[in-house]
């Protein structure tokens, strides 16, 4: 076995990932790796201990793996917005590692470009790793000794001639590793096998190209499927309920004129400014209360749901968008609801098999996560 | 995964021209007053459609509802709103009223143009109790604005040749139909307009509404007005004349003289342009910027709405396009005519779908 030179298991661990970004497990392209930030072994080894070190936040005590936790399939679940230091809540549902790697954008309103980008805001939000400056982080990589030998290692860097492009180029070679795909689904539909689904998952699919037109937004292409478009939607949550007071919201907003650092703090921080969504960033009336379309892989391994975490079960999401964008069917959709959402019909029968569908995305690494979820959810319904 | 593709990329770009072509930041052209400058926004052809009992169009609904909540959040405040005309499909007093409880969301007044999907059920009757007279002209800021009912056609058509009310109006809303006529201002129309436009200076700015385009382009779609020429010419004495008009569901733009065309956009649905549906060869005015029609699945994709400057005397018309890029055509006074200021030059456009 290759990994046995190494002698750890977590080597062995690293270099099956690293395999895997290169040749992409069944029904995932090949991951974009950008040409200033290589993949290697020893990178990725550094990204991963950056990426679980809480001392990057001013209690000690919040890493990127609290609420991007692998034992959660690198979430948060079941907790509804994310919780940062002194126990201080976001205003969004922390969205999964896994696959991140495809998206066009970071973030729900995608406010940032690149993996490497994301990871320069969440030690500086106030309700996430609450630090003032970056200085703490580069203090720490500059000295640990463990650190040290490592950035010697990757970047060939050591000193003042590390800052945060090598410490987030490695979080982000590190995220581009967890990718997963070869679900039941996958094993379908990109390799033929009759079997790998149930009759429902199969009815499911069916409504999911079809009558429940959700392929629309959750991409399935002919060889692969990252299950997003990468676009922003108005879908009808969070903002519905607020939207009489989106006139005063947008108008205070863009009389601000906030920078990229401040609408990060700010959408975080403020729950009525969340909800603008992707507005934040475009300030284009497009984008009122739109979010980006996130993967639907591994979906029934991360409840609750949505960009604010408002819906608890993968059923009820489905009864959202069979009523045409309101999670209650007496709700008032919002006048700025993005055009592709309506009502679908669906009958009860047809709900679960599209739910039935989406259990069948499962990665198998995510599988045992996939369930206990699944189940902790059904205890939890009336 | 598809490779991020050019539309991707460029809505990209367009979002950070979109940002600054937005209101707020509204070029201040030059009236001599700053005071006087201002704008108003335009929606039009919103066909709202009467289904049965309270159901309506949705997609239609949805359309006119988000064009009019957009227009409530513009700033500066547009100094009124204009509805273009095709606010009902076929006239019935069930679609009037549900459209107009919509425009009635409008924090601005609104003054409305007649469409032939308005009229020919009751010839404009019921559309009349709810928003007033058919032509009309008032002043604002030192602009003249002309009001037009230009979908009226020979009486012969109108009052003897279909049996019912109903069939009249399905008549007139079909296109390439044999059975269809001309539209027109008409002659008692441009006697009013005649003695109206006497008493402006001809140095006033002037803005004519219309639904039809008071210009020939294509027959078969009425996108047409049988007496475009004797309308011209009451409008040639003005300096600075403008006309603008909905019906054709595109960005439409042209000069003829001194008189500026602009179109609107529909909030319901596109139409292409009929080059590419006509029949036999036509002589169409020559489109020079492609619309470039982005993504089926967008229901609201090449609709839109717009709002417009006439700080200069001339029209600088800015299209919120849903799902697109941005695009302003604005009067250029170097070449004398309105031109699409960012895609006029071929080099600068994004290629249009030109397979299906």
């Amino acid at each position: 076995m290759r990994a046995a030179p190494f002698g750890l298991l977590g080597a062995a661990w690293l270099f099956a990932s690293l395999a895997a970004a290169q040749a992409p497990p069944l029904g995932l392209p090949p991951v974009p790796v950008p040409a200033d930030n290589p993949q290697t072994p020893e990178k990725v080894a550094l990204g991963k201990r950056l990426f679980e070190d809480k001392r990057f936040s001013s209690t000690g005590q919040v890493s990127c793996a609290t609420c991007h936790d692998a034992a959660k399939a690198f979430t948060d679940s079941p907790l509804r917005v994310s919780e940062g230091i002194r126990t201080l809540n976001g205003t969004r549902n922390a969205p999964t590692v896994v696959n991140a790697a495809y998206m066009k954008t970071q973030f729900w309103d995608g406010r940032s470009p690149s993996l490497e980008d994301q990871a320069l805001h969440p030690p500086l939000n106030p309700v996430e790793m609450g630090l003032k400056t970056h200085e703490p982080i580069l203090k720490i990589a500059r000295s640990d000794p463990g650190y040290v030998k490592a950035f010697k290692a990757v970047f060939g860097k050591a000193g003042r001639e590390i800052t945060m492009a090598e410490v987030t180029k490695a979080i982000a070679a590190f995220e581009r590793t967890q990718v997963a795909g070869n679900s039941p689904f996958d094993r379908y539909y990109f390799k033929g096998e009759k079997a790998a689904l149930t009759d429902a998952q199969k009815r499911g699919f069916d409504l999911y190209v079809n009558k429940g037109r959700c392929v629309s937004c959750h991409v399935i292409e002919q060889t692969t499927a990252t299950f997003t478009d990468g676009r922003f939607h108005n879908v009808g949550v969070g903002i519905n309920p607020i939207q009489d007071q989106v006139p005063a919201l947008a108008g205070e907003f863009l009389k601000a004129k906030a920078t990229l650092a401040e609408v990060d703090v700010k959408v975080l921080t403020d729950k009525r400014t969340s909800e603008l969504g992707r507005f934040a960033v475009s300030r284009g009336f497009d984008d009122l209360g739109s979010f980006k379309t996130p993967t639907l892989r591994n979906i029934a391994a991360t409840p609750p749901y949505m960009h604010d975490g408002s819906i608890k079960t993968l059923r009820d999401v489905i009864v959202h968008y069979n009523n045409g964008g309101a999670t209650k069917k007496e709700d008032r959709v919002n006048d700025f609801l993005s055009g592709g959402i309506r009502p679908l019909d669906l009958t009860e029968a047809e709900i679960d098999d599209l739910v039935a569908f989406m259990e069948a995305l499962t990665s198998p690494e995510y599988e045992k996560t996939a369930q206990a979820a699944q189940a902790a959810g059904k205890e939890q319904k009336p | 995964m598809t490779a991020p593709n050019r539309r991707d990329f460029l809505k990209g770009a367009g979002t950070l021209a979109a940002a600054s072509a937005l209101p707020l930041s509204l070029v201040e052209l030059a009236f001599a007053d700053a005071a006087q400058n201002f704008t108003f926004a335009y929606i039009s052809d919103a066909h709202i459609q009467h289904i049965g009992g309270t159901k309506f169009v949705r997609n239609w609904d949805r359309g006119l509802i988000r064009a009019v909540a957009e227009t409530n959040l513009l700033t500066p405040k547009p100094d009124f709103v204009m509805f273009g005309g095709d606010l009902a499909q076929l006239g019935t007093k069930e679609e009037l009223d549900h459209g107009a409880e919509m425009l009635a969301k409008l924090n601005f007044k609104t003054h409305c143009v007649m469409g032939e999907h308005d009229y020919y059920l009751d010839l404009g009757e019921y559309w009349s109790k709810l928003f007033g007279p058919q032509w009309y002209s008032f002043d604002h800021k030192g602009v003249h604005f002309v009001v037009l009912n230009s979908v009226l056609t020979y009486d012969d058509w109108t009052f003897k040749r279909w049996p019912t009310a109903e069939q009249r109006m399905l008549e007139m809303a079909g296109l390439d139909n044999p059975n269809g006529s001309p539209f027109m201002v008409g002659e008692k129309q441009r006697e009013w307009l005649k003695k109206d436009l006497e008493k402006v200076d001809k140095n006033t700015p002037l803005l004519v509404f219309s639904h039809s385009p008071l210009q020939k382009i294509y027959k078969g779609w009425n996108f047409w007005t049988e007496d475009a020429d004797e309308v011209q010419a009451l409008l040639k004495p003005f300096a600075k004349a403008n006309v603008v008009y909905g019906h054709v569901h595109q960005i439409q733009y042209n000069q003829i003289g001194n008189i500026s065309f602009n179109s609107v956009m529909a909030t319901a649905w596109p139409w292409p342009y009929p080059q590419s549906y006509a029949q036999a060869e036509q002589h169409l005015p020559k489109l020079t910027v492609p619309m470039n029609r982005a993504d089926p699945f967008f229901e609201r994709d090449a609709t839109g709405w717009q709002f417009i400057d006439v700080n200069t005397g001339r029209v600088a018309m800015k299209f919120n396009l849903y799902n697109n890029t941005n695009r302003t055509v604005a009067f250029n006074p170097a070449t004398g005519r309105p031109e699409d200021v960012q895609f006029q030059d071929p080099a600068r456009q994004i290629p249009p779908q030109a397979h299906y």
